[in-house]
């Protein structure tokens, strides 16, 4: 045990938890990285590459290295952050990336290889022979290759998304962020504080400072109960803001169970989306690393993580509580982790300054003007190389902290492509122009990092905001406050021969930004993909800088022409099931439900997905084994006796006004004006560009009063398409539109004795042929008094009927209907047998309307008028279109028991097939249980002028072939007379 | 984004569905000399500046209006937004 | 110097003296034979077959950035050929076939991965338009494999095949299909056009066009006036841009398309899988990366980034469809400028200004022609004449009624 004394943790509540299934114990408080160090387990992973040894560097979530599977089973999580995962009861967790146990892993053998593994070395071979790469070259590098892994189980926890209106949004709850919420808190404004951590107070958690003579955390907690108080105020903990969108919208992630061993009944995680009007980023800033021959060993880390861990966590990062510290730094800051650390009872061994001038500010040794050069320890650090005055000693240290500066966390501001700027007093890059508009950074997102600044500067941020949205803000008062010295040297990397690391994850060295440089990968993207640099789980957090150093040495350039690095979303890596945002399985998209599906449903139907909506697919009868059963019972049962289909999906606009008649010759490839009251009219749409849109009915209910139907597929789109032709070209028209989609249950009575059956339930309407002939229309009552819309339309080619009525009442007329036909033999059908007879009748659907076809195609073409203008006459007359040679036929299998298959392609017999010689093809088929055969509808080259051909329709892609004959699309009644009686 | 909708304020454009320029409320006369060329022009042809954008939004899962918006396309920043029938009334006088 | 592994010991063992740089970085000469505007893969395949394939060598590839820096280096890397149309599908087999070869042809290893790719089948109306495609694909000699339920499950049995609201019930799978190394692409065709003498320079932005008697002369550039014989359009998203240089509207909408890549797993995720009920694709990269995307965000933009919206949408089709990677973590997000045409289809054309050739209107699909983009138009710059694969991306082809719709929507780009 290496546990100090103090820290933020509570010793009264210890957790019990598993690494790599050894038992430990920790106390509430603690992460898994610091219960681990604290149980002086150093070595915590594996490089991605060469599997070399690795230990945590870091105290938040930049970490590179210590990376885990968490959790069992289903909820097994790879790549977590052992810095950022709450220590709960039961927690397990394993090492990864590794062949065999953590401390042997067979695949180190990779790091004796490494000089073949430079950067891009994989361009350079793996070429021959040619079939190796998938075989055995890739599969290798896969293998090698990834993190952690998966469980290949569906994730088993909930997820939710949340939405949050707000006057200002604060990122991050630090010094800066706590001061900029208490400013906006306490005018009044809407604030939502969001900070990443399980509790508020930031880089203050971490340090010794003291704030109005006490310790930082009684001031955060001060702060915390007030900000609780304000009814105007939410405090999301536990909540990284990851994104900025455009006019003020940020993505959020909320970590609301994740600190626990389950979520029980709650969501695991949710996903916010803010809408701010003013935002304020206190997210901090990230220290770096100094890179030297060997720096990646369990035990090196960065010293303010080192402090944080001896200060909030009270763990030090050695094997043994003896062992000694040093500190390796260029500046100022160093010596802070050396003061707090002695104040903390650690050994100290010093601290190896690269100022010349450099004097200590406690008890402790300082190596001025030196630098660490080498470190040893097969599995953890045991001794450094402190090279000072040209002559180089060895050291027994069991942790070094690394000091090499600090880097504003402005990664938000650049979301927006905007271009971080180059302070060089400060030797960091800072927030520029061009960000996020109302985005404002403080604290040490912004370059102000000492604590009595980023007080000051939150306050300023949020005073700031408040005044954009005029907003009086109160003065506050700040708590006494010091900014610790920060002086530092642009001192940037060890030089020498040996590998000193880069960027830890993805096992980049100073060599490799060499050998890129020497490549003439330069600019800083060539360098990051071709070293694979900065593209680690840390987004180079922990390394761009440092490599934009190397690199700016190298060309002899300052690093801001060297280039930066625009940093995108997510700030951290989100979770993809709380991206989908919990809506999995059959909530992936709404069910949509027919007035009749619960009757459907009750008669033991088979549904289908037609978009959104559930249709009934068929109707299973007792005895029935295969649905082509059913299905021919269910067509003939329409062509012989009266069938009943639920067609409410199908799209319905009601158009009113004065102007509707021209409103629809407009809008419709044929003239509709013309249309009496009391009549329908099939209708073609086509778009502007000439090709077919969609097609259905028009009926005239009245003088002023049509009802359009549309195809299913095509509801929404077409209602949009009339609505632009309202509003958008002839806005002048008296004319309103309403979709009533979902307002009129429709049902299709179809077949020779429909007229008897709906001459029972209509309030005395006289249904003969004479007064209400095919293509009719009426308003009219059922049922005594029920209205009612009643349309003579047949898309099955037998006397057929389409009736509406009010939604709600769907259901009982589908009911009342199978009462009173009972003795007719009514039979309800779905889609199934919807497609069998519009196939047997020749009627166009989805798969001949696929937007690619003509009016001509569909053999259709003097349907559009010359007499007016439409939508889409035009353009249909162009030579392309017009040139158009294929028609729809159909076709009747020559071995009448085999099937064409729908997508099959269609050839002259006997001819070679390639794209050149295809003429068509197949776009339905199915079995006529009318015509015993396998019928299909086709689209084949002067298909008009081909009946009685025999065409080869092939199917190489299952492996078939067939003769079909070349018919007339319409294999029932073509005259017609069925629906006219 | 968010779309300042003329008559229901701010709306977030998930609401919306959208089309294109808003070049399409100029639909050529179809009976006029070269009204094939001219309408080629008008269904293919795009100015797609990168600046400022007059493009039509429809307010689907909302008031069913059409919005001619201007925006601009490198920044996304919406300068304003106006009912598409009172921009073509407006041509008209 | 030829890369080889024998190589790359041998410069192991010497310390890396002997390896240098990939490419030069050239002042640019007064003129040139042809100038390509735009070092994405496009342009810089164009080079390098214009010089390998056809003998010229005077050409100088024009960069604003760094080379790759546009669509080549932020796609999803997918590469297949399974396209319908008569007018499509030629072009695209004769990419994949040129992919086949690739690295043995650059001497860089662009690590082309035939693991295939599969588009799921969820209706019976699905699988009749697949079977169209994949008959045409059949026909065309690109291959392809119907793919019942079963077959499907021993293949990919982590898809939701037990609760899904758009029940899976097959899919059309093109073997040859799968994924390149996006930069490698855009590093092989450079290093072997700088090897054949083709200038690459950097950071060298056009900005305008000299015409004289509506014949091309040269270009503006950040970099001085660049004399030209042939000047080539590759831009993709920028298309309108450059070509508003020239005083020419396109039939082109520029927009965002965003991708996405999860942290590093273990191998998870053979081949490319394509949703067909929801906006979602998804391969695995050699890193171990879950790389996918799914819809452009809809809107004109060159923001070059995209909307939470999207990503919402894209992670909705991807837990719908495979919800055992909800537990892996999204690393980053980036957004892409597409050339989005108004039939989906794009355009290897001369214009009506002498000299001047364009290519683009790649929509969200450049990166898989690549090749073929870079061999037919360095065909059309090298003897005025259409290659016969790309005989049917002509400009004329919008007004003369000759669209190449694959998808059957209409004039508007954000459909495609």
């Amino acid at each position: 045990m290496t546990r100090l004394n103090g820290g933020l943790i509570d010793r009264t509540r210890p957790l019990n938890f598993t690494f790599n299934g050894k038992a430990y114990r920790g106390f509430e408080g603690d992460t898994l990285a610091s219960a681990l160090l604290a149980n002086g387990v150093r070595l915590m992973g594996r490089s991605f590459k060469y599997h070399r040894p690795r230990g945590v560097i870091a105290a938040g979530s930049e970490e590179p290295n210590a990376l885990v599977e968490l959790r069992e089973g289903a909820r097994q999580e790879p790549n977590t952050r052992a810095t950022v995962a709450e220590l709960y009861e039961g927690l397990s967790a394993r090492s990864q990336n590794h062949v065999g146990p953590l401390h042997r892993d067979l695949m180190a053998v990779n790091d004796l290889a490494s000089p073949f593994f430079a950067a891009g070395f994989y361009y350079k071979t793996f070429m021959w022979p040619k079939a190796f790469w998938e075989k055995l070259y890739e599969p290798a590098i896969r293998k090698a290759a990834g993190l952690g892994s998966l469980s290949m189980l569906p994730d088993p926890d909930a997820y939710d998304r949340g939405f949050l209106h707000c006057d200002l949004l604060v990122i991050g709850g630090g010094a800066a962020g706590l001061s900029a919420a208490l400013t906006a808190g306490r005018a009044g404004a809407q604030v939502v504080l969001a900070d990443e951590d399980f509790r508020l107070g930031g880089r203050l958690l971490m340090e010794s400072d003291l704030l109005n003579g006490a310790p930082a955390s009684d001031w955060v907690e001060t702060v915390r109960a007030e900000l609780e108080s304000l009814p105007n105020v939410r405090i999301m903990t536990r909540t990284t803001v990851f994104g900025v969108y455009d006019h003020g919208v940020f993505g959020a992630v909320e970590r609301v169970a994740d600190h626990l061993a389950t979520p029980g009944d709650k969501v695991r995680q949710t996903l916010w989306r803010i809408t701010a009007k003013r935002a304020v980023l206190a997210a901090g800033a990230t220290e770096r690393h100094i890179p030297f021959a060997d720096n990646d060993r369990p035990g090196i880390m960065l010293a303010g993580a080192l402090r944080a861990y001896a200060n909030r966590w009270a763990a030090l990062p050695v094997a043994d509580a003896g062992d000694a510290v040093a500190i390796f730094t260029n500046g100022d800051d160093g010596h802070r982790t050396a003061c707090d650390l002695l104040a903390k009872g650690a050994k100290v061994l010093g601290v190896i300054d690269t100022r010349a001038d450099a004097v200590a500010q406690g008890d402790y040794r300082v190596f001025a003007g030196a630098q660490v050069t080498g470190s040893k320890g097969r599995l953890g650090l045991t001794q450094i190389e402190i090279t000072q005055g040209g002559h180089s000693s060895w050291h027994a240290v069991g942790a070094l902290g690394v000091a090499g500066g600090w880097n504003p966390n402005l990664h938000l501001t650049s979301h927006h492509r905007g271009r971080p700027h180059w302070d060089e007093s400060l030797l960091a890059f800072v927030p520029g122009q061009g960000g996020p508009q109302g985005l404002i950074a403080a604290g040490a997102a912004a370059g102000k990092g000492g604590t009595a600044e980023a007080l000051a500067d939150g306050k300023r941020a949020a005073q700031a905001a408040l005044s954009d949205l005029e907003i009086a803000a109160p003065e506050i008062m700040l708590p006494d406050a010091a900014d610790t010295p920060s002086a530092q040297q642009a001192f940037w990397h060890v030089p020498g021969k040996k590998r000193a690391w880069v960027d830890f994850q993805n096992d980049v060295t100073v060599k490799d930004v060499k050998l890129a440089h020497q490549e003439n990968m330069r600019p800083v993207e060539h360098l990051k993909r071709w070293t694979t640099l900065g593209m680690a789980t840390d987004q180079g957090k922990t390394s761009n800088i440092s490599a934009l150093a190397v690199m700016a040495e190298l060309t002899g350039k300052t690093i801001p022409e060297t280039g930066t690095t625009i940093f995108r979303p997510p700030y951290t890596p989100v979770s993809l099931s709380v991206l989908g945002g919990g809506d999995t399985g059959q909530h992936f998209r709404p069910h949509r439900l027919t007035p009749t599906h619960d009757w459907a449903k009750a008669q033991g139907a088979e549904f289908v997905e037609v978009g959104q909506w559930m249709r009934a697919q068929y109707f299973p009868q007792p005895g029935e084994t295969h649905w082509r059963q059913s299905v021919d019972r269910e067509a003939l049962a329409v062509r012989s006796a009266v069938g009943l289909c639920d067609v409410t999906t199908l799209g319905k606009v009601d158009v009113q006004g004065a102007d509707a008649g021209e409103f629809l010759n407009r809008l419709y490839a044929n003239m509709m004006g013309t249309l009496k009251v009391g009549m329908v009219r099939y209708g073609l749409m086509l778009r502007e560009d000439g090709h077919a849109y969609d097609d259905g009915t028009c009926a005239r209910l009245g003088e002023d009063h049509y009802v359009v139907t549309t195809t299913t597929a095509n509801a929404g789109l077409v209602y949009r398409q009339m609505e632009f032709a309202r509003q958008c070209l002839w806005p002048e028209l008296d004319v309103q539109l309403i979709s009533t989609t979902d307002a009129w249950a429709q049902i299709a009575v179809a077949g020779p004795k429909s007229r008897e059956l709906l001459s029972r339930i209509v309030d005395g309407f006289d249904l003969s042929n004479e007064a209400f002939p095919f293509m009719a229309c009426a308003s009219l009552t059922i049922c005594n008094g029920l209205r009612a819309r009643l349309f003579r339309i047949s898309f099955s080619g037998e006397l057929a009927y389409e009736i509406a009525v009010p939604a709600r009442y769907g259901h009982a007329l589908m009911q009342r209907l199978m009462e009173q036909g009972a003795d007719l033999g009514v039979t309800p059908y779905g889609t199934e047998t919807l497609g069998v007879l519009r196939i047997e009748k020749g009627h166009a659907a989805g798969a001949e309307l696929n937007g690619q076809t003509t009016a001509q195609m569909l053999g259709l073409g003097r349907m559009v008028s010359q007499k007016k203008d439409g939508i889409g006459a035009v353009m249909s007359r162009r030579e392309g279109l017009d040139a158009d040679r294929r028609r729809l036929v159909g076709l009747k299998s020559v071995s009448p028991q085999e099937q064409v298959a729908a997508g099959s392609h269609l050839f002259t017999e006997g001819a070679a097939q390639t794209m050149q010689t295809d003429q068509g093809w197949v776009t339905s088929s199915c079995y006529s249980p009318h015509l015993q055969g396998y019928i299909a509808l086709a689209y084949l080259e002067d298909g008009d002028k081909r009946l009685g051909e025999i065409v080869t329709a092939a199917n190489p892609l299952e492996g078939r072939e067939l003769r079909a004959e070349v018919v007339s699309a319409h294999f029932v009644d073509p005259e017609g007379g069925r629906l006219r009686d | 984004m968010l779309i300042p909708h003329p008559l229901l304020g701010l709306r977030d454009a998930q609401e919306f569905t959208y089309l294109g320029d808003a070049s399409l409320l100029n639909r050529p006369d179809p009976v006029a000399p070269g009204a094939e060329a001219a309408f080629c022009d008008y269904v293919f042809l795009r100015d797609n500046p990168a600046g400022v954008h007059r493009e039509l939004w429809f307010h689907e899962q909302g008031d069913r209006s059409w919005l001619v918006v201007t925006r601009n396309t490198v920044t996304h920043e919406i300068l304003s937004a106006e009912l598409a029938s009172d921009v073509k009334a407006g041509a008209a006088q | 110097m030829i890369f080889s592994g024998f190589k790359v010991v041998k410069e192991a063992l010497n310390g890396y003296k002997g390896w240098g740089p990939l490419w030069r970085n050239p002042a640019p000469k007064p003129s040139y034979d042809i100038v390509i505007i735009g070092g994405g893969g496009h342009g810089l395949a164009t080079a390098y077959y214009l010089a390998k394939r056809y003998g010229l060598s005077n050409v100088a590839v024009l960069e604003k950035g760094w080379i790759g820096s546009g669509n080549a280096g932020r796609n999803t890397t997918i590469i297949r050929s399974n396209y319908l149309l008569p007018g499509n599908q030629p072009f695209y087999e004769l990419s994949m076939k040129l992919w086949e070869n690739l690295e043995q042809d650059t001497n860089f290893n662009s690590m082309v991965s035939q693991r295939g790719i599969i588009n799921l089948i969820h209706s019976d109306g699905q699988r009749d338009a697949y079977r169209r495609r994949g008959n045409a694909m059949m026909i065309s000699g690109a291959g392809a494999r119907l793919l019942s339920r079963d077959e499907l499950r021993q293949m990919v049995p982590f898809l939701n095949f037990d609760n899904a609201r758009f029940p899976i019930k097959g899919g059309l799978m093109q073997e040859r299909a799968g994924t390149a190394r996006h930069d490698g692409v855009v590093w092989g065709y450079a290093r072997g056009a700088d090897r054949l003498g083709v200038d690459i320079i950097q950071n060298c932005e056009v900005t305008g066009f000299r015409i004289e008697n509506g014949a091309v002369q040269g270009v503006e550039t950040t970099r001085g006036i660049i004399g030209a014989g042939k000047v080539g359009v590759s831009v993709a998203g920028s298309s309108g841009k450059v070509m508003g240089y020239a005083g020419r509207r396109l039939p082109i909408e520029s927009h965002a398309l965003q991708a996405f890549v999860s942290e590093g797993l273990k191998p998870t995720i053979p081949g490319v899988i394509t949703f067909g009920a929801g906006h979602f694709y998804v391969s695995q990269s050699d890193k171990g990366g879950l790389v996918f995307g799914g819809d452009i965000d809809g809107y004109n933009s060159y923001a070059q980034r995209g909307g939470l919206p999207v990503i919402e949408d894209v992670l909705e089709g991807g837990m719908a469809l495979m919800p055992m990677i909800g537990r892996a973590r999204l690393l980053r997000a980036w957004g892409g400028l597409v050339d989005m045409s108004m039939d989906g289809s794009p355009i290897i054309d001369r214009t009506d200004v002498d000299g001047l050739y364009f290519n683009g209107a790649w929509n969200y699909g450049g990166f898989k022609a690549t090749p073929a983009a870079g061999l037919t138009f360095a065909h059309l710059l090298a003897t005025d004449t259409p290659h016969e694969t790309a005989t049917a991306f002509r400009f004329d082809r919008f007004n003369r009624g000759y669209v190449l719709d694959e998808k059957g929507v209409g004039a508007q780009p954000n459909l495609h």
